[in-house]
């Protein structure tokens, strides 16, 4: 028995920990395209992009970590093929690894505009930091939580911010359009243009010292394509996260499983879901096996600002606001018919983790 | 380096140094001590490193901060008055020998 993981992000370092957590007394090798040990991204866009934490304040655990469990770190040597007919994972450098069990976490790229830097990694952030330590008219592409975040650590910073958004609002893929338009209205107050619906113009263009793209990503699927496991926006994986391969898993960004809570198959970008789907399949590689059935959420800090969802909220048909907008402190409660699809939380933490569990709870019961 | 001490609902402990300034949640992560979650890694976002400090604790704790207050509004592990997010618990040398209970459940 051995556990090879593709991809050193959360979810692959996740599953290899939950692995020897559980009591799994195999080799497990986790595969990682960059040269760094594991680590959290979310700082990159908010904490480590400010400066306020160094490299090793957000790896997922200290270097040593890994030796001393037993875990094989393979960094800066990419999967290059995965031959199923015989358990192996090839790597770029030639080294084969055989598994018994293999775990795709391969992950998503940002989308990329020509001239523009993404934010993606622990090098892009690196990248960026670099450049806010001059003052810089910076142009954020794209209205999403990685450019307002950027955005709010840029403008915090005193540099001149303008964030341009093709759609004509912010955050359009992930919040209702009352809590979108309160996180516009604080980036506006403290001096961001927030351009929506519009176009990055020429001259706009060329005034700018730094041009960011947060357009969001696609999903590292080439290496199951290439396997002839089925792709559809992501890994297709079943209620256990696997692949139709039953001896390989695939979880994280690069997942695309079905989910009760959105009602349709979706991938999900955030650390719980990274975190969630990696102790469901090392219990599932343990031999007992669950239906991944964890609650979504997230969260983002901009400013003064603590937004966290609870719940996947899109496609909701109607809404109850909990408290005042304008006191910078309310929930947003969203159904499709009866039915709560979750809450947007803007500084009011316990409605998030009430709803939380209340969906938890509901979830439990379904199951049930 | 301070010693905090981590005990298991099973009672099984484990004494870890910890750095001065990293957190007790930072410090239960870092050396592989279960049962503290922490997916936020630290942001007092998600909750869920609700630990119970030892009732005879006599170490000075800093204040409870609203944010962390209202995320310990549900935990799944019933909230008492000891408990707190570790998270929040910067660890310095007056802290050397703290005691906290990790709870059976985090959300």
């Amino acid at each position: 028995m051995s556990v090879v993981v593709i991809g050193a992000g959360q979810a692959g370092c996740q599953a290899a920990v939950s692995l020897r957590e559980q009591g799994y007394r195999g080799p497990v090798t986790i595969v990682g395209d960059e040269n760094v040990p594991p680590y959290q991204r979310p700082p990159l866009t908010k904490a480590y992009l400010a400066g306020d934490v160094d490299l090793d304040g957000v790896l997922v655990r200290p270097e040593s970590f890994y030796a001393e469990h037993g875990i094989d770190l393979v960094l800066g040597d990419p999967a290059a093929a995965v031959v199923r007919e015989d358990r192996e994972v090839h790597l770029r450098s030639g080294l084969v690894l055989r598994y018994s069990h293999l775990v795709l976490a391969t992950g998503a790229r940002p989308r990329t505009l020509p001239g523009a830097l993404t934010l993606r990694t622990v090098a892009d952030a690196e990248v960026l930091r670099e450049r806010l330590h001059r003052p810089a008219r910076a142009v954020v592409i794209g209205a999403g939580f990685v450019g307002l975040e950027f955005a709010a650590v840029a403008r915090t910073k005193g540099h001149e911010v303008t964030v341009v958004e093709a759609l004509p609002r912010a955050l359009a893929r992930s919040v209702s359009p009352i809590v979108a338009d309160h996180v516009v209205a604080r980036h506006e107050e403290r001096g961001v243009r927030v351009l929506l619906g519009a176009q990055l113009s020429a001259p706009e263009r060329g005034n700018a010292d730094l041009v960011v793209a947060g357009i969001g990503v696609v999903p590292n699927v080439a290496l199951a394509e290439d396997a002839g496991l089925t792709v559809d926006d992501g890994v297709v994986v079943d209620a256990h996260l696997r692949t139709d391969d039953p001896f390989i898993y695939a979880i994280g960004d690069c997942a695309s499983f079905s989910s009760a809570f959105a009602g349709t198959r979706i991938r999900l970008e955030s650390v719980q879901n990274a975190m969630d789907q990696a102790m469901c399949v090392a219990a599932g590689i343990m031999g007992s096996a669950e239906p991944y059935t964890a609650v979504p959420w997230f969260w983002s800090d901009q400013y003064d600002m603590k937004l966290q969802i609870a719940g996947i909220t899109r496609g909701h048909d109607r809404t109850e606001i909990d408290g005042d907008p304008s006191s910078g402190r309310f929930a947003v409660y969203c159904y499709r018919g009866d039915r709560l699809l979750g809450v947007e939380c803007v500084n009011k933490p316990a409605a998030f983790v009430q709803t939380r569990r209340r969906l938890a709870e509901r979830q439990e019961f379904s199951v049930a | 380096m301070p010693k905090i001490t981590y005990t298991q609902p099973d009672g099984v402990q484990s004494v870890v140094d910890v750095n001065e300034g990293d957190s007790v949640m930072r410090g239960a992560v870092l050396n592989g001590v279960p049962g503290i979650v922490a997916q936020c890694g630290g942001g007092a976002s998600c909750g869920t490193c609700h630990v119970y400090v030892d009732k005879d604790n006599t170490k000075p704790l800093p204040e409870m901060h609203p944010v962390e207050d209202e995320l310990l509004h549900c935990t799944s592990s019933p909230r008492q008055d000891n408990s707190r997010l570790s998270c929040q618990l910067p660890v310095s040398a007056e802290l050397d020998g703290l005691v906290v209970h990790v709870p059976e459940t985090q959300i």
